[in-house]
């Protein structure tokens, strides 16, 4: 929630001119038929997608020019909203010249930025991009028809959100490489579920079989699970940097310097001393300790005594450590 | 020419209303204050409760506050009861009904959260619930039953005097959501035989931001909103837009006289007939709840082939103002709840359109309606992929 927010239903004053005068006056509307193919000299296409219990349906005819795989003409019908209309309108028009392997890639966020009245201001609202998506996966089947292929071989079957075009490998990439540890975090990034939001979680619009929440958390996961095992065989090897260590490795590297170059010490003095806590206070680390025996009433224990266990600490284990006494 | 039909959702204020609005607009005392400022407010409060209490037939025991809305006063009524089970009432379950509102299902829904139970009764193809299904849904621990009176979506008017009546045995507190009853059916509070009944002013030509509840003398109430106890006894602590009361009073003195019923049942009424008969016309559309027992100002409406939001986009552009349950115009991409609760298929509720007439709607607004809807529909099934393939959308003969 934010000021965006307060206000709601602002749908058609987001909608581009151009998106406007599709749905009012959609120019590649109609039917293509066997005749036209023959006349146009080419092959037939009638492919269709979606559902009206989605809210969405449309039809794609194509007239191809077997020899060249060019696409001579192009028109659609729909079910479906302003954006759905005018998307498919825009879709149907942006076949019209291309092969079909061209066409292939004409995807929804494409027909999305040629719907824009300008480059900085998207053509329909967020939620809306959704609708779009048919116009994509339309192709798809007109594509698979035409070559009799499974659609599955032509399409990305990676894509987590449809609305962005995101695939799978995008979004675990991004989690990774900024260390994203929110589905928000993941949307600023890579737009993922960030339009009809249906893929972020169940209870969205469309189920689904993988959410972005399970990917964020399957990655999250593996990413711990790699740092621990990073700790582990690099602590074996002895060359671990203390920030990599996990929090019982830096209890154990603490309490072994101080075994063996600072406990001994104190001892002879007929004193003592324990770790409490180690806190991580980046780029700091700060190590609470207690004096035991005569360090307690030690007038050296906040002085001399302190700074020398700090700067063995420093030395021997991180440069950024600080000891504080409790 | 313009004309609103979306008068379920809100209508437009009455000039009468509205001047009663502008003309006290200057009287702002505090409603509490000894001197000459609280008692010129206090003699319009009380004037104005006078009227409201009459013309709603409130017995002087009961209880009206005052509220911002009926989702207010339905939140009121529903966390009396959250307030009651989470201080051991042992009273844990809510009886409702699918054609809700969200200013019911979210409270119930908040009411879950804390591990309380509520039964949502379905409704059948006519939009009503049925009675048996109450009487058996009802256990010893019901903490409340709610439903709404008629559905803004289907105009469904439910048998809430014989439903009252059967809380009433079972000892369980009845509320009814009247937000869709001031205005189009005649209220009377008393018969109703109600515990609780809640609106909002603006549904029926009132200003936005006022509403009420009506709390049936000895019925429990925690207040919503706490503050000073001067304020209605602290049901409803908070300056509350008290020239909204008075023109509110004068909006209910109209939309629940006898003179205005009736025309809305005879005269809006035929408007709405003349209406329906011209889309049932026109081939492949269907209308929804029998006559007998929907609001007077009602079409609900599927075109096949066009999808709603489409189809308030030409209404639009022809200067005619409508609403649908389609999923493409919510922002959840949810088709209504409501529609699909008829028993039809969620194809339906993307196909299905509101028209809400009022008492200020005309013959030559209804004629232009059906002169436009002809050209709309030949338009949009031009475009339909649906309709031009005669496949899918079975809701026309329902699968067995």
């Amino acid at each position: 929630m934010a000021r965006s927010d307060l206000v709601s239903g602002n749908v058609w004053e987001q909608y581009s001119k151009k998106v406007q005068s599709r749905m009012d006056n959609p120019r590649a509307m109609g039917e293509l038929t066997e005749e036209d193919a023959t006349r146009l000299g080419g092959k037939l296409i009638v492919a269709d997608f979606g559902a009206e219990s989605c809210g969405d349906a449309v039809r794609l005819f194509w007239v191809v020019d077997t020899a060249t795989d060019k696409i001579i003409d192009s028109k659609f019908k729909s079910f479906g909203c302003g954006t759905a209309i005018a998307s498919s309108d825009a879709m149907a028009e942006l076949c019209i010249g291309k092969t079909v392997d061209e066409a292939i890639h004409i995807t929804n966020t494409e027909v999305e930025l040629f719907l824009r009245d300008d480059d900085g201001t998207p053509a329909v609202p967020p939620q809306k991009m959704h609708c779009s998506v048919m116009a994509y996966d339309v192709i798809i089947e007109a594509a698979a028809q035409y070559k009799g292929v499974e659609r599955s071989t032509l399409q990305n079957q990676d894509i987590i959100c449809e609305c962005a075009r995101a695939t799978k490998a995008d979004i675990i990439s991004a989690i990774k490489t900024y260390d994203l540890k929110t589905l928000d975090e993941i949307g600023a990034k890579t737009k993922a579920g960030t339009y009809c939001k249906s893929c972020r979680e169940p209870g969205g619009h469309e189920e689904r079989e993988v959410y972005l929440i399970d990917i964020l958390n399957e990655v999250r996961e593996e990413m711990m699970q790699t740092s621990l095992h990073e700790a582990a065989n690099t602590t074996a090897t002895g060359e671990n940097a203390f920030d990599k260590m996990t929090i019982v490795q830096r209890i154990k590297a603490v309490d072994a310097v101080i075994d063996e170059f600072i406990r001994p010490m104190l001892i002879m003095d007929g004193g003592n001393m324990e770790i409490i806590d180690i806190k991580e206070n980046l780029p700091y680390y700060d190590i609470y300790i207690r004096y035991l025996g005569a360090c307690g009433s030690c007038a050296s224990g906040s002085t001399g005594t302190l700074y020398a266990i700090e700067s063995t600490l420093k030395h021997k284990v991180d440069e950024n450590i600080r000891v504080l006494p409790v | 020419m313009e004309v609103y039909l979306d008068n379920n959702s809100t209508a437009p204020i009455d000039p009468k209303v509205k001047d009663i609005l502008c003309k006290t607009a200057d009287i702002f005392g505090n409603a509490n204050v000894i001197y000459k400022q609280g008692i010129e407010t206090r003699a319009e409060l009380n004037k104005a409760y006078d009227v409201i209490y009459e013309s709603l037939n409130a017995s002087d025991d009961d209880d009206i506050v005052f509220t911002s809305s009926t989702t207010e006063g339905n939140n009121a009524v529903i966390k009396t009861f959250l307030d009651a089970f989470l201080k051991g009432s042992g009273k844990n379950h809510i009886i409702s009904c699918v054609a809700e509102h969200s200013s019911i299902k979210s409270p119930l829904a908040y009411c879950k959260t804390f591990g309380m139970e509520v039964t949502y009764l379905g409704t059948d193809v006519n939009g009503l619930v049925s009675i048996d299904e109450l009487k058996a849904a009802i256990r010893p621990t019901t903490a409340l039953i709610t439903i709404l009176t008629a559905s803004n979506e289907t105009g469904a008017i439910q048998p809430i005097k014989e439903m009252a009546t059967i809380a009433r045995g079972a000892g369980v507190p009845f509320h009814t959501d009247g937000a869709q009853a001031i205005g189009k059916i005649n209220v009377d509070l008393q018969d109703m035989g109600v515990d609780y009944f809640t609106w909002s002013a603006h549904k029926f030509h009132g200003p936005k931001g006022i509403g009420g509840l009506f709390i049936k003398a000895k019925a429990p109430f925690v207040p919503l909103v706490h503050g000073s106890k001067n304020v209605m006894g602290g049901k409803r602590a908070g300056s509350i837009f008290n020239n909204g009361i008075f023109a509110m009073a004068k909006a209910i003195e109209i939309a629940n006289s006898e003179m205005n019923v009736a025309y809305i049942k005879n005269h809006i009424g035929q408007l709405r007939d003349k209406l329906e008969k011209a889309i049932l016309a026109i081939p492949d559309t269907k209308s929804y709840i029998p006559k007998e027992h929907r609001l007077n100002n009602l079409v609900v409406a599927s075109f096949r082939g066009i999808e709603g939001e489409a189809m308030l986009w030409d209404m639009n552009k022809n200067g005619i103002y409508i609403s649908t349950g389609s999923s493409c115009s919510s922002e959840s991409l949810e088709a209504s709840a409501v529609v699909e609760a008829l028993g039809e298929k969620v194809e339906i509720a993307n196909a299905t359109v509101m028209f809400a007439l009022s008492r200020f709607t005309t013959h030559e607004e209804i004629d232009y309606v059906i002169e436009k809807l002809s050209s709309i529909v030949t338009r949009l099934r031009a475009i339909s992929m649906t309709y031009a393939t005669q496949q899918a959308f079975s809701v026309h003969e329902r699968e067995e």
